[in-house]
């Protein structure tokens, strides 16, 4: 197990290239994955998938931020940044799973939201708005799995869920270590120093009570011995959905209401 | 980033600010409009509602000043007012910062809060406020915001809520992103009691309040020019490298691109929130 690695340590960890990517697990973890393309507005954004499943025999909808392991991907997949389209299509099937019932499984693995003009344009602000937004009353059990890099509102978008699961490694921050210290350091490359402060990793967030549970990886990470950490994986999210399916829809928002209301509320 | 753009203004909103107080008339009864380099008289300016007589640009006020404009007199009540950061992740030099900042503006967190009538009608109103580290948002601003809108719930009253706003405040870390989802939220529930939520972006309105509460209003209103975005200017343009067009990102701009409903001069603010109170007030639905 890898408890003492520094945050630094895992920030690049987490972005490593071979790094198992959301359509890994998705792969592994679930059966006949077909993806649905669009957000019925402007287009596809090819760096978030989303599709329809079968997790053992549960009709699912599943959702994930999809980085590349090589240039070329990641240049098709724009290195895992989101444009407004894909929070779109991403809300787009989680309401068309609230329809049909199906619980929904989302994979957070992003540098960001893309900061582009024609991203500006689109709304980028409104779009990541509305899905936490309409995510918050969707009456189907949501979970989210933090498995790469969760940077900024670019991850929060479709990381409001009933279960929050981030894999060991994994880091979930307010923006990369670079961009904090470039704005609170006045310097880029105390981004080390500043990953310590900033308690990104999923034991700093455990016991900050952010997230709800980890899932160990091998000491080099997740790419050294994928399928035992994808079967670990597997395991955490049916025991979770087990747990959720039993509750009454209302019952179920209300806690996932409560889950985000008392961050920042003992003050 | 957005931020330095923030502390530049905010000296010539302090500017204009600090004119209601005679010993700094004394001192200086002049200012210079940083848009049209007019040289104005201070008091003009203010009883203009601190926009520039000469070229109509609204230079930036505090939340007391834009509470003073909004609300009518002696009705504000305001909630949560002593509410500070517990500094939850122990950032170092974070709460003398704040220490410091609540000395000089004279207010606790970057949001005011409260009850009050505009034209008779009641509200709740929630005014942020740039002066105070760039009216980011952190664990206060996340809760205040969410109070006031649960108060709506409550009372059953609309909300309203000013924002200006460099976005989601660095020293708290993940808990001010997560105020994010929280006030979200909260709005989801304000929709679903069938109440009214009209947002005013204020110059400028930025990163993780505009990827929040700031973009859900039902009518969505802006000052002319303020700044709107989710990306600050200067990192989309190390994005794309490139230079922005004028006036990308403002709220012409916004209103083209179908982000707004309408722009609003400070002059008419008030009113314009007054027609809009009128027309969604229950009770008063007659047939036609």
């Amino acid at each position: 197990m890898s408890n003492n690695l520094s945050a630094w340590d895992r920030v690049l960890l987490a972005r490593k290239a071979d790094r198992p990517k959301a359509l890994d697990y998705i792969e592994y973890i679930f059966n006949d994955f077909m993806e649905l393309h669009g957000d019925r507005l402007y287009g596809d954004d090819k760096s978030i998938v989303g599709g329809i499943a079968y997790l053992e025999d549960m009709p699912v909808t599943v959702i994930g931020e999809q980085k590349g392991k090589t240039t070329k991907e990641n240049m098709e997949r724009n290195f895992g940044m989101p444009e407004p389209e894909g929070y779109r299509k991403a809300l787009r099937l989680m309401k068309q799973a609230a329809k049909f019932g199906r619980p929904i499984i989302t994979f957070i693995d992003t540098p960001g939201a893309y900061p582009g003009m024609g991203a500006e344009e689109r709304g980028q602000g409104e779009a990541i708005a509305r899905s936490m937004m309409e995510m918050s009353r969707l009456k189907v059990p949501i979970i989210a799995v933090v498995i790469g890099e969760g940077s900024s509102g670019g991850a929060l978008a479709i990381c409001v869920a009933d279960k929050i699961i981030m894999l060991e490694n994994a880091v979930y921050s307010i923006l990369s270590p670079e961009g904090f210290a470039s704005i609170l350091y006045k310097d880029s490359s105390k981004s080390k120093e500043a990953a310590e402060h900033m308690k990104i990793t999923s034991y700093d967030l455990k016991k900050l009570n952010i997230i709800d549970e980890i899932v160990k990886e091998p000491d080099n990470g997740a790419q050294e011995d994928f399928e035992k950490v994808a079967e670990d994986l597997k395991k955490s999210i049916i025991k979770d959905l087990k747990k959720l399916l039993k509750e009454n829809p209302d019952n179920l928002i209300e806690e996932r209401y409560e889950k985000y209301r008392k961050i920042g509320r003992d003050l | 980033m957005v931020i330095d753009k923030i502390r530049k203004i905010n000296k010539s909103d302090e500017s204009t600010e600090k004119n209601v107080k005679a010993s700094d008339m004394l001192v200086g009864k002049w200012v210079k409009c940083d848009n049209c380099k007019e040289i104005l008289y201070k008091e003009e300016v203010h009883n203009n509602f601190s926009v520039c007589p000469n070229c109509g640009k609204h230079f930036r006020i505090s939340a007391r000043r834009r509470i003073h404009q909004i609300i009518d007199e002696g009705t504000f009540i305001e909630t949560n007012e002593n509410m500070t950061t517990k500094n939850p992740l122990n950032f170092e030099g974070y709460e003398k910062k704040i220490e410091a900042l609540k000395e000089k503006t004279q207010i606790n967190e970057a949001v005011k809060t409260g009850f009050g009538k505009i034209n008779g009608e009641d509200v709740v109103i929630a005014v942020m406020d740039g002066n105070f580290m760039m009216g980011s948002m952190g664990s206060v601003v996340g809760e205040k915001i969410t109070c006031a809108i649960e108060d709506a719930i409550e009372k059953k009253l609309p909300i309203i809520i000013f924002c200006v706003s460099g976005g989601a405040r660095m020293q708290e870390g993940l808990i001010s992103l997560m105020q994010m989802a929280k006030t979200s939220e909260a709005l989801a529930k304000l929709n679903e009691a069938g109440l009214l939520y009209v947002s005013v972006l204020t110059d400028p309105t930025t990163g993780g309040v505009t990827a929040s509460f700031a973009s859900l209003g039902d009518i969505i209103l802006a000052e002319p020019n303020a700044l709107i975005g989710f990306a600050g200017p200067r990192v989309i343009e190390q994005t794309v490298k490139q230079k922005l067009p004028e006036g990308f990102q403002r709220a012409e701009f916004l209103l083209e691109h179908g982000f707004i409903d309408k722009i609003v001069e400070r002059k008419d603010m008030k009113e314009t929130l007054y027609k809009i109170l009128k027309l969604h007030k229950k009770g008063e639905t007659k047939n036609v």
